[in-house]
């Protein structure tokens, strides 16, 4: 390695909340014009490193130099003048202003009279996105722009802030293949111009095409920073788990029933189309695709929250009425949402309330719901899924990721179902509650519910799908059956363009 | 968890009566005792009954509004249905129509602003505030238009009487008895019903509460419906209450209904509240007008206390929780000093 | 499509402008009394204050907030003037003007502080102060009015006096609303209400000072509803206990009708300020086309609804091309035809 100094070096950070410890010992290093990838297990304290760099929070202990120098943010403005920009998953542009205003917001150009001059500031953001090679109108609102170009032009505010780093968090995560490639040729422009960029990804695809250096995290500490060239995707992963994979996702085998859902030629204009998939008892099906591929607009059609234009959907034989979210859960469908906290739980009530929420109906008693009843099933079922918390009034904000989820488990499993649709189970979730779901989940199938899981997570889709089907751009590339698929396979299907046979 | 919320399950009664309400309830008992040593004749029948007549209207609408701003809406127009309402009783009387038909026509207007106000808010999703407001002028314009300047007083006697008249010697109204049901209709509904259920969830998220099966515009469409219908039967009672139907009957109650509303604990963000809080609320405002009137204080202060009284009930629960998390801070920074 | 074209399509002034436009001339060709100097005086003079009045709430509920209590900042500010006058008959004119505006600006100040302070929504703080205020209105003027008799010719004058045509007080209004609008469009504090209407979470992460500037908009605000105060008292005959009720309501009726948001983050004070006068032309246009004046009020509340209908139509129908078009881009596959 290269004996410069670093455009920025933080070493043995450590940050806790509370006696929450959240980053033990963090260390990167970051050179100029390098783009250097940071990985790691949710929890692993990525998040709380970039926001360290950011000025979000202040570091307890450790060194914190940029360009050589010590420095400690009290602010993101600190941050900001010191060259640092962040971009994070959900940019935050202002819908009702316009693409320029955004750029230039708290520091728009003025023209003589001293007045904020409109043509000026068109004029540099024209040439901001010239210089990125991407061409957005800077009078158009920013409201309804995609989020790839909301990227863009929070790069293109970056560079007018003359970052000397950026660090982008997650940032292909709700991206498109096309558009993955526009923000890869950026950041390449980038770096030949001397800005160093950290990004942190689950994607190892991306991962090895872009960077030249990985770091990798594991429960709050730095375990080791790697050339990419002189590595592979196994050995980091290795390094991330910290143990093997295959034992991680049990998915015994289970009698394969009826078919229990029958999705035909599902289309939603602009969004899926022609989706076709089965799910039988005692299956548990995955459904992959990088994000973006409408898996979860497809699963949502199917709940009945969002609508759709053409095709059909069997429950059990029956056709299920589209649009009716209260007709699918009494068809039995329950739905673990992709967005815990802003759908699969009311955050400001109480642990036994969002437990007992879609039994609503069933608890009642001549339209009267007892309070006693609704108590005692809350209880039962927070209990079966041993949720930790102090009581069932405890808010549920106040949980950890995976409680939470396992309260949302709770919710949906006790409706019984014969469909469970999940999406993302395991998000945001410590790897000792992740194998808890996994072991809950393949229970399900052996008691005959069908499963129909959403992951992008390629581990956990190879070790707990009976058959995988791969979604790329709204359609369904591959249907895979558990002994022939591969990491390969599934992730060709994932970037495929047609149809892959076999 | 922290907050007004009464809606935590709770086997017992009275482990659900919650703190603020309990404040406000001893609030207004102190109240009533001012008032009886100021005034001889306050604790008698004869204002009992002249209170809660006076307070009727406010408690009805109460009701329906309760429901709306916990799913997070806001109805601005009720008073203006109130009007439109005895407006039409009064076209249709003036018209020497069956005192019956008119009721009924009163009654159903009321149904139908209170659907057009659910099918602008629900079905083509315009903000309520907005939307309510150009409700407001307009049915208060049409009620102009249905009565224009005239002020209809001649009700037959037998539905005037009814309206005013007191159970046996207690000095309470009769129509209380309808109102009590009213009240207790509410309390099942908001608070052990499926659909009260649902609706808390959905005045705290949208989106958790369609993941659930809640059917999102259907429940506020009826909400804004049944505040229609309340308000048509406010309009006919106000109409016989105080003999007269005009085109600016209840003209501003609207801000009262709400003051109450926020008063009684229900949260203008949505998803908190309980009915018990509201009536108490309604009955102290009513109590402290009243006593006020009779004091010869006019009502310009009572409209500053009101006004006073709303602000305060919002605001000081931030605060206080303001200067809690501050000594908080201070206490752990004595505790723990930091580099 | 041209350039031009389709931008001028998104200025939200342009509905209420055409529709401004058009009900003047259909007005006048119906009644071509109806454009007689007097009859336009009039007119200018009645939309004169609303359109104050709007210009100042504009820019309150563009930062994503609302004044409900204007028409009793309105009316203590009058009856001030009326107060002033009558007990110091001969006191400058300027010093009433002063008077009248710093009053409401503290009103004003009181508001903003609340609504900055408490984290309450400022529909339920102004709901209160809109009572609190009004009371002190009643308590103050009790049954007493200040009739204009009480008051020098050169201030009533004010109203009556014109200039290029144009009323002085229509003037002054026109230039309190040009101000404004080149303080909200060319200046960077100004654009920071835009923003903070926007998304005012994000506006804080950016560094905006969005106490400060919501405090000013309430000032402003309150600051302009007193000079509306004191010129309502030259326009009219009459200030007591009851000036200025209900008013807030026209004024907020102007403000959605003239484009702006009722979410805040866009809308002008010009577009307020031509709502502001759509709306009382119409009145002036119901009286001379012959229409019951009963029908007034519904007509204002009608086009209200249609004000706001109109606006979440496009809205929509915006989101909806743009979801296509970006799909189009993003999933080229799906649109050509199976997987080519």
């Amino acid at each position: 390695m290269e004996n410069l100094t670093p455009v920025l070096l933080l070493a043995d950070a450590a940050k806790s909340f509370g006696s929450v410890v959240a980053l033990a010992n963090g260390r990167i290093d970051l050179q100029k014009g390098e783009v250097h990838a940071l990985v790691g297990e949710n929890g692993a304290g990525k998040s709380t490193l970039v926001k360290i760099l950011a000025g979000v929070h202040a570091h307890d202990s450790g060194t914190f130099e940029v360009a050589g120098a010590r420095v400690k943010f009290r602010s993101v403005a600190d941050s900001k003048a010191q060259g640092i920009s962040v971009i994070y998953q959900e940019p935050t542009l202002f819908p009702d202003l316009t693409v320029a205003e955004n750029l230039f917001i708290g520091r728009q150009p003025k023209g003589r009279s001293g007045l904020i001059s409109q043509s000026s500031m068109r004029q540099r953001a024209r040439t901001l996105f010239a210089q990125l090679g991407v061409p957005i109108d800077p009078d158009r609102l920013a409201e309804g722009l995609s989020i790839a170009d909301q990227q863009i032009i929070e790069i293109a505010k970056a560079i007018s802030l003359d970052a000397q780093v950026l660090v982008m968090d997650e940032p292909t995560a709700a991206l498109s293949g096309s558009e993955v490639d526009r923000l890869f040729q950026v950041v390449r422009s980038l770096q030949e111009k001397g800005v160093a960029i950290l990004f942190i990804s689950h994607r190892f695809d991306e991962v090895f095409a872009i960077s030249d250096r990985i770091t990798v995290m594991r429960d709050g500490s730095y375990i080791g920073t790697w050339n990419t060239r002189e590595t592979d995707s196994n050995a980091i992963v290795r390094e991330m788990v910290g143990r093997e994979i295959t034992t991680l996702f049990p998915k015994e085998d289970a009698a394969i029933g009826e078919v229990v859902l029958d999705v035909r030629d599902l289309t939603r204009e602009g969004v899926f189309r022609n989706v076709s998939l089965s799910v039988s008892q005692g299956e548990i099906v995955g459904l992959a695709g990088l994000v973006g591929s409408g898996r979860t607009e497809v699963a949502r059609a199917i709940f009945g929250v969002d609508a759709y234009d053409s095709g059909s959907v069997l429950l059990a034989g029956k056709s299920l009425k589209p649009g009716d979210p209260k007709a699918a859960i009494r068809g039995g469908i329950g739905f673990v949402p992709e967005d815990r906290r802003k759908q699969g739980l009311v955050l400001e009530l109480p642990v036994g309330r969002n437990i007992a929420l879609t039994l609503r109906n069933f608890l009642a008693r001549l339209g009267v719901i007892s309070q006693s009843s609704e108590r005692s099933h809350a209880k039962d079922w927070g209990d079966q899924l041993q949720v930790k918390a102090s009581s069932l009034e405890s808010g549920v904000a106040t949980l950890s990721g995976g409680n939470q989820q396992k309260v949302v488990l709770a919710k949906w499993l006790s409706t019984k179902p014969s469909l469970l649709i999940v999406d993302e189970p395991t998000r945001g979730i410590d790897v000792g509650t992740k194998a808890e779901v996994h072991r809950r989940l393949s229970d399900l199938a052996k008691a005959g519910v069908a499963v129909l899981m959403i992951s992008s997570e390629l581990p956990e889709v190879l070790g707990m799908s009976d058959r995988i089907y791969v979604m790329n751009e709204g359609q369904i590339r591959a249907e895979i059956s558990r002994g022939k698929a591969t990491p390969e396979n599934v992730m060709e299907a994932a970037t495929s363009r047609q149809k892959v046979v076999g | 968890m922290t907050g007004v919320t009464s809606e935590i399950g709770a086997s017992k009664i009275w482990q659900r009566i919650n703190v603020r309400d309990v404040a406000m309830l001893g609030v207004l008992v102190i109240v009533i005792v001012i008032n009886s040593f100021a005034r001889e004749n306050f604790a008698s029948t004869t204002t009992v009954g002249y209170l809660l007549l006076d307070a009727i209207p406010i408690m009805m609408l109460a009701l329906p509004m309760t429901f709306i701003i916990i799913s997070a809406e806001i109805d601005l127009s009720v008073a203006s249905i109130v009007g439109i309402s005895a407006a039409t009783i009064g076209a249709l009387v003036l018209r020497e129509e069956n005192m019956v038909v008119a009721a009924l026509s009163g009654v159903g207007v009321g149904v139908l602003a209170g659907a057009f106000n659910g099918f602008l808010v629900a079905y083509l999703g315009l903000p309520s505030l907005a939307a309510t407001i150009g409700t407001l002028a307009l049915y208060r314009g049409l009620a102009l238009v249905i009565i224009g300047d005239a002020s209809v007083g001649s009700f037959p006697e037998t539905w005037t009487s009814f309206v005013q008249g007191k159970l046996g010697g207690t000095g309470v109204p009769t129509v209380t008895i309808a109102v009590l049901l009213f009240i207790g209709l509410a309390i099942i509904v908001l608070h052990y019903s499926p659909f009260g259920r649902g609706l808390f969830a959905l005045g705290h998220s949208q989106d958790a509460a369609r993941f659930v099966g809640v059917k999102v515009e259907h429940a506020k469409f009826w909400l804004f419906v049944a505040s229609g219908l309340v308000a048509g039967l406010v309009g006919l009672y106000w109409a016989l209450r105080y003999g007269s139907a005009r085109s600016d009957s209840a003209a501003g109650l609207e801000l009262t209904v709400i003051a109450a509303v926020l008063l009684g604990g229900v949260s203008i963000f949505g998803g908190r509240g309980s009915i018990p809080g509201v009536v108490i609320a309604v009955l102290l405002v009513a109590t402290i007008t009243y006593g006020f009137r009779l004091q010869r204080i006019s009502d310009v202060v009572l409209v500053m206390i009101t006004g006073g009284l709303l602000i305060a009930s919002v605001t000081a629960p931030n605060y206080y929780q303001r200067i809690r998390e501050r000594w908080r801070l201070i206490s752990r920074a004595k505790a723990s000093p930091a580099d | 499509m041209p350039v031009f074209l389709t931008r001028l399509s998104r200025v939200r002034e342009l509905p209420v402008a055409v529709a401004f436009v058009t009900l003047v001339a259909i007005t006048a060709t119906l009644n071509p009394r109806f454009l007689l100097p007097q009859s336009v005086k009039d007119l200018l003079l009645n939309a004169t204050i609303i359109a104050i009045l709007a210009a100042g709430q504009a820019m309150v509920i563009i930062s994503r907030n609302v004044d409900l209590s204007v028409g009793s900042i309105l009316g203590l500010s009058g009856f001030a003037t009326g107060t002033l006058f009558a007990l110091f008959p001969d006191i400058p004119i300027v010093l009433v003007f002063l008077a009248g505006i710093a009053l409401g600006a503290a009103l004003g100040a009181f508001n903003g502080i609340l609504v900055v302070t408490a984290g309450v929504p400022s529909l339920v703080i102004t709901l209160g102060t809109l009572y609190v205020f009004r009371g002190l209105n009643n308590a103050w003027a009790g049954g007493t009015e200040h009739f204009s008799g009480d008051r020098p010719k050169e201030f009533s004058n004010l109203s009556v006096d014109t200039v290029f045509g144009l009323p002085i007080i229509t003037l002054l209004a026109f230039a309190v609303i040009a101000a404004m609008a080149v303080y909200l469009a060319k200046f960077r504090s100004g654009r920071d209400f835009y923003a903070i209407g926007s998304d005012p979470d994000a506006a804080r992460l950016f560094g905006i000072p969005v106490g400060r500037r919501v405090l000013t908009a309430f000032v402003i605000n309150g600051a302009l509803a007193g000079l509306a105060g004191v010129l309502y008292a030259s326009r009219f005959s009459s200030v007591g206990a009851r000036t200025g009720t209900g008013i807030e309501l026209d004024v907020v009726a102007a403000v959605v009708v003239g484009g702006v948001a009722i979410f805040g983050g866009s809308g002008t004070v010009v577009g307020a300020a031509i709502g502001a006068f759509l709306l009382t032309t119409i009145t002036s246009a119901l009286t001379a086309l012959r229409v019951d004046k009963f029908w007034q009020q519904a007509v204002v509340g009608a086009l209200i609804i249609s004000a706001i209908v109109i606006d979440r139509v496009s809205t929509l129908r915006n989101a909806r091309r743009l979801r296509l078009e970006q799909a189009r881009e993003s999933f080229p596959a799906l649109n050509e035809g199976e997987g080519r």
